[in-house]
C-alpha cells in the first residue's frame, strides 16, 4: 500500500500548464527525488504537495488523509500537513537563537515545555548544532543555517520531509557531507523525503526513486539504477550523466556514422524500428565505450583529437567520420595517443530517432 | 595597500587639492553656518554661558514651542506609521486588485507639497469658513461647525497625509525584498497567517518601520508649512515656525536671533539623536532577508473584503489627493474667495493674470526655476567632487571630509536658513542679506545632502578596477575621471540634479527666513499672499506650482527611467 501518492496531478498558470496530469506512488519511508532542468515544474510539484500552491486539477494523499482535491473542493493549509521543509535559501529566522528557530514549531503545537525542550535538544544534537543553541544563525556557516533548518523540519517529527534543493547553496565539499547526513538521519527518524535538485549524483545518492520531467511531463519515474542503465527515451538519456549522440545514416542497406566512409562493422546490430530513419542517433556514455583493435567485430575506426588526463580517467575526443564522440577510460588502461588512428567499441549503445526528443 | 586610484608620493598634489577644496566647501557652506548657531547660542558677550540657555530655553514661548514640535511630530509619526505599514502591507502581501497601479498611486502624495496640502484643507476644514464645514452645516441645520482643521489633531493629520509614503516606500521596500521562503517556512512549521504576521513578518520589517518612522520623526520637528498655515491663527508654533514669527516681527533683533539660534540648537540636537538612532537601527536590525530564488510570496486571500478595501484605498486617495488638489484649482479660478464654487463663478482670469501681470507671483515663479536650476547644478557638480574623495581617493585627512559630509543630513532647513542670516549678513565681510543670494547659498547648504547621496551611491557601483584598467591601458588619471568614472556616475548625477531640483522649486522652510520683497520663492509668494488674505490669488498659484511639480516629475521619471536602462 503506497503511502504518498499523487493522482493525476496538474497544474496551470494561465495558459501555460506547469505539471500535466502526474501520478506518483511512494512507499512510507522512501525518499523520492525530482530531477529534470529548470523550468520542468519539479519545484511546482514539491510546492503543491507543502500546499503552498493550489492544485489545478488532480488529488494529493499522505496515509489516509487527502490533503488537496481541488474537485472536491478539499484543501488543507500548509500550516495543519505536518511537514517538514528545508528551502534552498535556508529561510531561518534572523531574528530568533538557533534554539528558538528550532522550538518555533513546537510552541506553535502548544506542547508542555519539557518536551519542547527535550525535542528541540534531540534535534539540534542530531544536526549537531547543541553547541550554537544560542547563537544567532547569522553567525552561523552556510552549512551551519542549512542545520539549523534541518533540525526545525526535524523537530517536529513530520510525517514527510520536503526538501527544496536544499544543498544546492552549501559548497562542494559541504554538499557530499550533509548528504550523507540527510541519508542517516532520514533512516533514523523514518520519514518520507520529496527532494528537489538539478544536482543528479545527489538523487542518485539519496533516492529510492527518481522522477525525472520535462515541461511538466513526466519522462520516467524508477530507481535509481533503471534510470541510468535503462532510460526510458532520448530526453532522460541525454539528461542523466555525461552522454554522446552520434549520427548515423543509411546508405542502402548499410549504416555509416555520418560522413565516415566505412560502414557500421557487422557487430553492431541496428535495431528494425530504425529502418526508414534518413538519419538516426547511437547514443552512449563516455564510460561505455572501449578501445578495440581493427579484429574486433564490433570495432569502429576514428581518430583521437584529444586526449586529457584527468586523474583517475583518462577523457577522449574520438572523431568518427565528422562525429566527435567523447571516450573515458581507466587511468591504467592502455590507450591511443592524440592524433593516433583507433578503434571504439560501444558496449551498451542506445538508438533514438534524430528528431525524438 | 598603496593601489589606490589615485596616490600622491609628493606632500602636496591634485588629491591634496581636491580634498581641501571639499573640505573648504562644506565648511563653508554647511560647518560655519551651524557652528555659528551654536556659539551664539552658548557664548553671549564673548564668555561661555549655558544658565542664559537654560533660560531661554524654559521661557513659557519657547518651551510651549518645543513642546509643540513633539506632540505634532509624534502624533504625524504614529499616525504615518500606521497608514504607511498598512498600505504597504496591502499592496506586498495580499491580493488586492490592481495593486501595481495602487502602489504608485500611494505615491502621488509625495508630489503634493505638504503647505499647499494644508492651505487645501484650509480651505476645507476651517470652522468658519470650509466649504465641507458650511456644507455639513448647511445639510444638517448645525449652529456649530464639525471639524476644525486648526488643531493640534488637524495638522497631524495633514502632515500624516502627506508624509505617509516615507513608511510606505520603505516598508513596501522590505516586503518585496523580503525572502517568501522565511513565511514559508513558518507555514509549514504550522503557524497560521495571523502567526506568522506577529512573530515573523513584522519582526522583520521592524527595522524598516522604525527607520521610516524615525525620517518622519525628523522631517516632522523641523517642519514648517503646515503649522505655518493651520496653527498659527490658534497660536499653535512649533519651533521653526517660532524661529520664524521672532525673526520676521523684531526683523531680525539680538533678542530674536538669541531665542532662534537655542531652538535651532535644540533641532540639531534632536536630529541628531534621530539619525543616531536610525543608524543603530538599521545597523542592529537589519537582516539579510533576501533571498535566493523567488516565487510570489504569500498573497493573503482578503475574499470579500477584496472590493471594499480597494474602494477604501481609492477613497483615501481621492480624499487626501485629489479632493485637496481640485478645491486649490477651483478657489483659484473664482475672482473672490468664499463665492460659491459654481461654473459660472469659474474663470482663468487669476491663472492669467499672475503668469503674465502680477509683478509678485511672476518674480516668485522666476526665483524659484532660477534657484532650482542654480542650486541642482552647484550642488550636484561639488557633490560629484565630493563623494568621490569620500568614495573612492585615498588620502590622510578624508576622514575629517566623511564627518562633515554626514553634517548635511542631519541639520534641518530652518536651522540652515538661521545659521546663513548669521553667517552672511556682513558680520564676517560679506552682506547677502536680503539679496537672491543667500537664498542660493542656503540651498546648497541644505541639498548637499541629497547630492552627496545620490553620487556615493552611483560611485560606489563604480569598482576601482574599471579605472585601473583604463590607468593601465595607459589613460592618464584626467583621461580615465572622464571617459570611465563620469560616463558611469552620469545617471546618479542626473537623478541628484532631479532630486535637488524639484524639492527646491517647492521650497518654503528656508527661502521663508530668508526672502526680501523682490526675492520671493513660490512657496513664499503662496504663504505670503496667503497670509495678506489674498487667498485666491494664493491658491490659483498653488496651482501653478501642482502642474510644475508635476510636469517636473513626470520628467525625472522619463529621465531615471532611460538612465536605468
Amino acid at each position: 500500500m503506497s503511502y504518498i501518492r499523487l493522482v493525476n496531478v496538474t497544474k496551470k498558470f494561465g495558459d501555460v500548464t506547469a505539471v500535466n496530469n502526474l501520478n506518483v506512488e511512494l512507499g512510507k519511508g522512501e525518499c523520492f527525488s525530482m530531477l529534470g532542468p529548470s523550468g520542468c515544474g519539479k519545484t511546482t510539484t514539491l510546492r503543491m504537495v507543502a500546499g503552498f500552491e493550489d492544485l489545478s486539477d488532480g488529488e494529493v494523499w499522505v496515509g489516509d488523509r487527502l490533503l488537496s482535491c481541488p474537485r472536491k473542493n478539499h484543501y488543507t493549509p500548509p500550516e495543519d500537513r505536518n511537514f517538514g521543509m528545508v528551502f534552498q535559501a535556508f529561510a531561518v529566522w534572523p531574528h530568533m537563537s538557533v534554539y528558538e528557530n528550532v522550538a518555533f514549531p513546537l510552541r506553535l503545537r502548544k506542547l508542555p515545555p519539557a518536551e519542547i525542550d527535550k525535542r528541540t535538544k534531540d534535534a539540534l544534537q542530531a544536526t549537531n548544532l547543541t553547541k550554537a543553541a544560542n547563537d544567532s544563525p547569522a553567525d552561523l556557516s552556510g552549512g551551519g543555517k542549512q542545520r539549523v533548518a534541518l533540525a526545525r523540519a526535524l523537530a517536529i517529527n513530520p510525517d514527510v520531509m520536503l526538501l527544496d534543493e536544499p544543498l544546492s547553496s552549501l559548497d562542494p565539499h559541504l554538499r557530499e557531507e550533509m548528504r550523507f547526513e540527510l541519508h542517516d538521519l532520514q533512516k533514523k527518524y523514518g520519514f518520507n523525503i520529496i527532494y528537489v535538485t538539478h544536482d543528479q549524483s545527489e538523487a542518485m545518492a539519496l533516492s529510492d526513486k527518481i522522477l525525472v520531467m520535462k515541461l511538466g511531463v513526466m519522462q520516467q519515474i524508477d530507481t535509481p539504477l533503471n534510470i541510468y542503465n535503462n532510460p526510458a527515451n532520448k530526453f532522460v538519456f541525454s539528461f542523466i550523466g555525461v552522454s554522446s549522440f552520434t549520427d548515423v545514416e543509411w546508405r542502402g542497406t548499410q549504416a555509416y556514422v555520418k560522413g565516415s566512409n566505412s560502414p557500421l562493422p557487422s557487430g553492431i546490430i541496428v535495431p528494425d524500428r530504425m529502418k526508414g530513419e534518413e538519419v538516426f542517433n547511437l547514443a552512449s556514455r563516455p564510460s561505455t565505450i572501449k578501445f578495440t583493435t581493427a579484429s574486433d567485430e564490433m570495432g569502429v575506426p576514428g581518430q583521437v583529437i584529444r586526449k586529457a588526463f584527468l586523474g583517475e580517467i583518462v577523457d577522449y575526443l574520438v572523431r568518427v567520420g565528422d562525429q566527435d564522440i567523447r571516450v573515458q577510460i581507466g587511468r591504467r588502461e592502455p590507450g591511443p595517443e592524440a592524433g593516433e588512428g583507433c578503434y571504439i567499441k560501444f558496449l551498451r549503445p542506445f538508438w533514438y530517432k534524430a528528431n525524438e526528443d | 595597500m598603496a593601489k589606490g586610484t589615485i596616490k600622491q608620493d609628493s606632500g602636496f598634489g591634485v588629491a591634496q587639492l581636491i580634498l581641501l577644496v571639499s573640505i573648504l566647501v562644506l565648511v563653508i557652506f554647511v560647518a560655519w553656518p551651524v557652528l555659528l548657531i551654536l556659539f551664539n547660542a552658548f557664548f553671549v558677550d564673548g564668555s561661555f554661558n549655558y544658565r542664559d540657555f537654560y533660560a531661554v530655553l524654559t521661557e513659557p514661548e519657547t518651551f510651549q514651542a518645543l513642546k509643540n514640535s513633539l506632540i505634532i511630530a509624534s502624533m504625524t509619526t504614529i499616525g504615518s506609521t500606521i497608514v504607511g505599514t498598512f498600505f504597504a502591507w496591502l499592496v506586498t502581501r495580499t491580493d488586492l486588485p490592481y495593486k501595481t497601479f495602487m502602489k504608485s498611486l500611494f505615491l502621488v502624495p509625495f508630489m503634493l507639497p505638504s503647505f499647499i496640502g494644508a492651505l487645501a484643507w484650509k480651505m476645507l476644514l476651517s470652522p468658519n469658513s470650509g466649504y465641507i464645514n458650511k456644507f455639513l452645516m448647511d445639510m444638517f441645520n448645525l449652529q456649530e461647525p464639525v471639524f476644525n482643521i486648526y488643531t493640534y489633531m488637524g495638522i497631524s493629520a495633514v502632515e500624516v497625509m502627506y508624509l505617509f509614503p516615507f513608511v510606505f516606500i520603505q516598508v513596501c521596500g522590505a516586503l518585496e525584498r523580503m525572502d517568501p521562503t522565511l513565511e514559508e517556512s513558518a507555514r509549514i512549521s504550522g503557524a497560521g497567517l495571523f502567526t506568522i504576521t506577529r512573530k515573523i513578518t513584522i519582526p522583520l520589517v521592524m527595522p524598516s518601520i522604525m527607520s521610516g518612522a524615525l525620517l518622519i520623526m525628523l522631517y516632522s520637528m523641523a517642519h514648517f508649512g503646515t503649522v505655518a498655515m493651520l496653527g498659527i491663527e490658534q497660536g499653535i508654533y512649533n519651533v521653526p515656525t517660532l524661529i520664524y514669527e521672532k525673526i520676521h516681527q523684531s526683523g531680525g533683533s539680538f533678542e530674536s536671533i538669541r531665542t532662534g539660534t537655542v531652538l535651532a540648537t535644540v533641532l540639531v540636537v534632536s536630529a541628531a539623536c534621530i539619525i543616531w538612532a536610525n543608524q543603530k537601527v538599521l545597523s542592529r536590525g537589519h537582516y539579510q532577508i533576501i533571498g535566493g530564488k523567488s516565487f510570489r510570496p504569500m498573497e493573503l486571500k482578503l475574499r470579500g473584503l477584496r472590493w471594499p478595501l480597494l474602494i477604501f484605498c481609492l477613497a483615501y486617495i481621492g480624499f487626501t489627493i485629489v479632493l485637496p488638489t481640485v478645491v486649490i484649482f477651483l478657489v483659484g479660478g473664482v475672482s473672490t474667495y468664499g463665492l460659491p464654487l459654481t461654473w459660472e463663478n469659474l474663470s482663468l482670469d487669476n491663472y492669467k493674470y499672475i503668469l503674465f501681470e502680477y509683478d509678485v507671483t511672476r518674480d516668485a515663479i522666476f526665483n524659484s526655476v532660477a534657484l532650482g536650476l542654480a542650486a541642482a547644478l552647484i550642488t550636484m557638480f561639488a557633490g560629484v567632487i565630493i563623494s568621490y574623495v569620500i568614495v573612492k581617493m585615498k588620502v590622510r585627512g578624508k576622514g575629517i571630509l566623511e564627518f562633515l559630509g554626514m553634517l548635511p543630513f542631519s541639520v534641518p532647513g530652518s536651522v540652515i536658513a538661521l545659521g546663513v542670516i548669521l553667517a552672511w549678513s556682513g558680520q564676517f565681510g560679506i552682506n547677502l542679506y536680503n539679496t537672491v543670494w543667500i537664498i542660493l547659498v542656503a540651498y546648497i547648504a541644505r541639498y548637499m545632502a541629497f547630492s552627496l547621496k545620490a553620487n556615493s551611491a552611483a560611485l560606489e557601483q563604480v569598482h576601482d578596477s574599471l579605472m585601473e584598467a583604463s590607468r593601465s591601458c595607459g589613460a592618464t588619471m584626467w583621461q580615465s575621471l572622464k571617459d570611465i568614472v563620469i560616463p558611469l556616475v552620469r545617471p546618479g548625477m542626473i537623478s541628484a540634479f532631479f532630486l535637488i531640483f524639484l524639492p527646491a522649486l517647492r521650497e518654503l522652510t528656508v527661502s521663508i527666513m530668508l526672502y526680501a520683497p523682490t526675492t520671493r520663492t513660490i512657496g513664499v509668494a503662496i504663504y505670503t499672499l496667503n497670509e495678506d488674505g489674498e487667498t485666491v490669488m494664493s491658491t490659483a498659484l498653488a496651482g501653478i506650482a501642482l502642474i510644475l511639480i508635476v510636469v517636473g516629475q513626470t520628467l525625472i521619471n522619463h529621465f531615471t527611467k532611460k538612465a536605468g536602462e
